[in-house]
């Protein structure tokens, strides 16, 4: 009951944003509504908003019109599960380097003092300033590929919110913890496994969580800036621009790409199952 | 050998920007292996920092602490006390088995050895069907005799308690007296136990320790004495004798007689 809550609420969720678009699309002006001219609503033609069933079948229609074309969804499929792959594999660099760099802080406060500023500054870096960087980078490398690159910028985004909630769930428990493991005579790194890493818990799986988006966003984009070919990020832009007379197709790796997102925090959300002990709290004696 | 020496220990806490606080001046005190002393004295006096100097929490600031006959360093390093505070401290990820276990797994006892220990303990505070509980699901009676069974783990010569029955309502805390002079009596360690309550302290105690503050010193030290017999029940709360000494510990702690017999001062 209480977990199929959520559940119940996404799809409800999902009903009304179709519904409103779909009501919205009936009724809206067909110049869309503009005020002094900036476009506030869209225009409700059926190529800039076609109507949902639309994007449906495009679906099960093949991708080009040549033959031996595969049907689109297929290839959404595709290039979703490449891009998944992609943001999968750098959720997991993220989490780790995230995590050492917490472990880091933890331990030497002038680690904290000296690298903390330098990640909160790091993520003010626009995607598409690092891209070419990156790549530029990479380039130089032997056997670099371009599909490294996008893990490189994922991960870049992806290791913050790791970092900074890892750091704060680390240093979580209460002094009579900690001095309780010191009267045990526990050194450093006992007390890391045995109190502050079980404590972190809760802390750490809202950052995980925090990594999956930024991993998954980070993956899309960063495919575009890069120009990788496979993922839904450059299906979003080539479909976009190839499409003007199938107003449908577009919106089919957008449908890709938030399928990935779900996965992504699926995923999260069977881990912070498995981890469930780990989030009780104490009651107040 | 003694459990405790206390020699001529004073501890000064520096505050940023509020100069220095004298926590402790002066204080010299013996504690004999297997004797019950009680820490009592108004807020501030620096009861929980004596105690904390001689768990190795904090080092004195002149004088020295003597654990079985070692540094208080050594004394913790090498678990010769168990310890308890006003809260029961429990890791809320571990069972109350696990919980019990924590110093056990810390110090590489071997499983079968830690598992019969550990049915020990439960079997010793009563909590054997909560085993495997969660800390959140006990009462705080319950989670306190949890954090007592796991002070005892490793048997130490030598308890060190808090205010352990601070947070605990009249009755729970009457029950949890009884259940530690049983404890004691079958560990036969000796305890250094700090509390609020005349009462609770003149139950327990072989002495009672009064202290005074700014700074903090020991103004007395009162022997209990049971007036003939040294059973500690439910009767002894009703005995003279202890209406006598709790009057002593009193007047030690006010500095002015109060009458003998008034009854009982609660906390
Ligand atoms: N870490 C600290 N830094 C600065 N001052 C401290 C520190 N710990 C204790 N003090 C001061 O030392 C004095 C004694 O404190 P302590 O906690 O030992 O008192 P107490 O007798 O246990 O009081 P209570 O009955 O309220 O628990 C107090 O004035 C307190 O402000
Ligand atoms: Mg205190």
């Amino acid at each position: 009951m209480t977990r199929a809550r959520p559940i119940i609420f996404g799809v409800v969720g999902v009903i009304l944003l179709g519904a409103l678009w779909e009501i919205y699309k009936a009724v809206g002006p067909a110049t869309g509504v503009v005020i002094g001219g900036i476009t506030v609503l869209p225009r409700t033609s059926d190529l800039a908003m076609p109507h949902l069933l639309t994007m449906w079948n495009r679906l099960g229609e093949p991708v080009l019109s040549q033959p031996g074309s595969p049907p689109l969804w297929q290839a959404v499929v595709a290039a979703a599960g490449f891009t998944l792959g992609i943001a999968a594999i750098s959720w997991v660099i993220g989490v780790v380097v995230g995590m050492l760099l917490a472990v880091l802080m933890q331990r030497f406060r002038t680690a904290e003092s000296a690298l903390l500023p330098w990640i909160i500054l790091s993520q003010t870096v626009p995607i598409i300033a690092l891209a070419p960087l990156v790549s530029g980078f990479g380039s130089q490398l032997p056997n670099w590929q371009d599909w490294m690159s996008v893990v490189v910028i994922a991960s870049y985004l992806a290791f913050f919110p790791v970092s900074v909630g890892a750091l704060r769930g680390l240093e979580s428990p209460e002094q009579a913890h900690i001095e309780l493991m010191y009267s045990y005579g526990a050194g450093w790194w006992t007390t890391l496994l045995r109190l502050r890493l079980p404590a972190s818990v809760p802390y750490l799986l809202s950052a995980l969580r925090l990594a999956a988006a930024s991993a998954v966003i980070g993956a899309v984009v960063a495919e575009v800036s890069i120009g990788l070919e496979g993922g839904v990020g450059r299906m979003m832009v080539e479909f976009a621009s190839a499409s003007s007379g199938d107003p449908g197709k577009p919106w089919a790796p957008i449908f890709g790409g938030i399928a990935i997102g779900l996965v992504a925090a699926g995923a999260v959300a069977l881990l912070g199952q498995t981890l469930r002990k780990y989030r009780r709290t104490e009651v107040a004696s | 050998m003694n459990a405790v020496v206390v020699e001529n220990v004073g501890k000064i806490f520096t505050v940023a920007r509020r100069g220095t606080v004298t926590a402790l001046e002066d204080i010299s005190l013996v504690v004999a292996p297997g004797e019950f002393v009680s820490l009592i004295g108004p807020s501030g006096c620096g009861k929980s920092t004596l105690l904390r100097l001689i768990a190795d929490l904090d080092q004195p600031t002149t004088g020295a602490v003597t654990v079985f006959g070692k540094t208080a360093r050594q004394a913790r390093i090498d678990q010769n006390y168990g310890i308890a505070f006003q809260q029961a401290g429990l890791l809320a990820w571990r069972t109350v088995a696990q919980n019990i276990e924590l110093p056990l797994e810390l110090h590489k006892v071997a499983k079968p050895v830690r598992r019969a220990r550990v049915a020990e303990l439960l079997e010793l505070v009563g909590l054997t069907e909560f085993a495997d509980r969660y800390p959140e699901q006990l009462s705080g009676g319950m989670q306190q005799r949890v954090a007592i069974a796991r002070s005892l783990a490793e048997s130490p010569g030598l308890l060190l308690m808090d205010e352990p029955f601070g947070a605990l309502d009249e009755m729970t805390r009457e029950r949890m007296q009884n259940e530690l002079v049983r404890i004691r009596k079958e560990t036969g360690a000796a305890v250094v136990f700090v509390t609020h309550s005349i009462p609770e302290a003149v139950f327990l105690s072989d002495r009672v320790v009064v202290m005074s503050p700014r700074p903090g010193r020991i103004r007395d030290i009162v022997a209990v004495d049971l007036g003939g017999t040294d059973v500690r029940d439910e009767n002894l709360r009703e005995a003279t004798g202890f209406f006598a000494t709790v009057s002593a510990v009193r007047e030690a702690l006010h500095g002015t007689p109060v009458d003998a017999v008034r009854g009982v001062e609660n906390r």
